[in-house]
């Protein structure tokens, strides 16, 4: 579905990635690890064109994306939930899952979306006319996912969904992602630094250290790797 | 008393002008963080608009008709849009990503570009020309007031424009795009939103305004020339600030209230010459004491 080739992007001087290569199959949820600064959140500004490229191919479902601007990448189906949600905080919640259907024109496949993504986070039904400012740190996140969502995205690309919240919270979203990924048959790209989650629920994983992908294999296999047990999971 | 509403009135007419402009700095300001300089300019560009076209339109629809200073007025803001939306294109767009001070100073180059082209013989000139008369002139005294037939106008017509901006920034689907891109305008890019025709709108609509507001000031001041957005632009600029740049309700407002104080100002007697420098030292105060403006929010900078 995803076909990431020798993808280089660099901030003037500096390389954020030095050349990575990554596939996911239709269907997989497939995460992407590493430390801070490590060049996740750049891999993913550089697959839904927030970020142009220096060198190395993106391509989607066969189709050549690399340096599209990013409103003809939403077109053909990818979503991008960024880091730190960026909700439009001056909007309302139903505004903002309104933006999140920009593209689509058919009242009738917006309602029907709308009704998809308030079973799946019913609080955000609750809150439609709230100010999305006002909302709490997991509902912000519950409306940046549902917002993604639509778009009737069929690649869904999450960037640490699990930063800054509570342990509990962290669970359900985690649980929503796999509800997402299954009962929508959304595929998934999920970046993460609670590798052991990200490990429970993905099939394949990529380890990402200073620009490079240093190990990749799958996901129950990459969590018995003595390498990344002491690096990423804390054992 | 008469006189305090007499003033009253006189002030909200020039205040309104000033509002219908500076709303096309806040929109600007909200959606690019910078100040389109050349918007006074756009102002002035309204007016001649409306100078030209006044006999063209006449051909077609009686001189001194309600329908042909609506026509004459709809197609000057059509006009300016196109010329705000290509000042942007021209301008602005090619320095999207260098830092704003850059912006900036471009802006106050487009603007004397401006003022100095129409300045030229084979252009406006640079005399003052008499602004047709569009619609019928009538005074009506009402106790001891007098309001003529070109202050409704400006009433109403402001009205009517604030009304239908409201309706497009809070309804529409563009007006939320724009509300989208002015906080966030990655995630907006995410949603599917074409962030060069969101500006190149704003751009249109604040130019819009600023030509309406173009041609109810020639209509009440009677004179045009190259040169009449310089004041009027930066009295607007700065009831916008006073409002609370960035904020469509402050510049509403600063621009009625610009408008009172500093008429009222020149109604002080032996001090009507100092009614700018009055106007302005109010402002100055208010920002002392409200230093986001009337009804701006504090923000701090994200470092």
């Amino acid at each position: 579905m995803l076909e990431v080739k020798s993808l280089q992007v660099s901030y003037g001087a500096i390389n954020a990635l030095d050349g990575i290569s990554l596939s996911v199959k239709p269907g997989a949820i497939v995460t992407l690890i590493g430390s801070n600064g490590a060049g996740k959140t750049t891999t993913l500004k550089a697959i839904s064109g927030l970020l142009r490229t220096q060198a190395g191919s993106i391509a989607y479902d066969g189709q050549d994306i690399t340096n599209l601007p990013p409103h003809q990448i939403v077109k053909l189906g990818i979503s991008h939930v960024p880091e730190g949600r960026m909700i439009f905080a001056n909007l309302t919640v139903h505004e903002n899952l309104m933006m999140g259907a920009y593209l689509q024109k058919d009242r009738h496949v917006i309602h029907g979306e709308l009704e998809l993504v308030f079973a799946t986070f019913p609080r955000l039904k609750e809150r439609g006319k709230q100010i999305a400012g006002t909302l709490s740190g997991g509902e912000q996140q519950m409306l940046a996912i549902g917002r993604a969502l639509m778009g009737k995205p069929k690649f869904l690309m999450l960037d640490e969904p699990s930063l800054g919240l509570a342990p509990l919270l962290v669970k359900t979203i985690f649980e929503k992602i796999v509800e997402i990924n299954h009962q929508h048959g959304i595929t998934i790209l999920l970046v993460e630094q609670n590798a052991n989650l990200a490990f429970e629920i993905s099939q394949y994983g990529y380890v990402l250290e200073t620009g490079r992908i240093i190990l990749q294999n799958e996901s129950k296999l990459l969590r018995q790797n003595p390498q990344v047990r002491s690096a990423y999971l804390g054992a | 008393m008469s006189e305090f509403f007499q003033q009253l009135i006189n002030g909200l007419a020039i205040g309104a002008i000033y509002a219908l402009i500076a709303l096309g700095y806040t929109m600007v300001y909200g959606i690019l963080r910078f100040i389109n300089f050349a918007h006074g300019d756009v102002f002035m560009l309204g007016a001649f608009a409306g100078y030209f076209l006044s006999p063209v339109v006449n051909r077609f629809l009686p001189a001194q008709s309600y329908a042909g200073g609506a026509v004459v007025l709809v197609l000057a803001m059509a006009i300016c849009a196109l010329i705000g939306m290509l000042i942007e294109f021209l301008a602005y767009r090619p320095l999207r990503n260098r830092p704003k001070l850059t912006v900036l100073i471009t802006a106050i180059g487009v603007s004397l570009f401006i003022e100095y082209t129409c300045q030229h013989d084979a252009v406006f000139k640079a005399a003052p020309r008499k602004f047709p008369e569009l619609i019928p002139f009538t005074n009506w005294h009402l106790g001891g007031l007098v309001l003529n037939t070109n202050q409704v106008i400006v009433f109403v017509t402001t009205m009517l424009l604030l009304v239908a901006l409201t309706v497009v920034v809070q309804k529409t689907k563009v007006g939320t795009a724009m509300r989208a891109v002015s906080f966030n305008e990655q995630a907006a890019a995410l949603m599917g939103v074409n962030i060069n025709r969101i500006i190149s709108f704003t751009f249109g609509l604040g130019s819009a305004l600023a030509a309406a507001g173009g041609i109810l000031f020639a209509m009440n001041y009677a004179s045009i020339d190259p040169l009449m957005g310089v004041q009027t632009g930066l009295k607007a600029f700065v009831a916008a600030v006073l409002g609370g740049i960035g904020n469509l309700p402050g510049a509403a407002l600063g621009g009625l209230l610009l408008g009172v104080v500093e008429t009222f100002a020149g109604g002080i007697p032996g001090l009507s010459n100092y009614r700018d420098g009055i106007a302005f030292g109010v402002l100055i105060l208010i920002l002392l004491f409200r230093p986001a403006g009337l009804l701006g929010k504090l923000q701090t900078e994200k470092v």
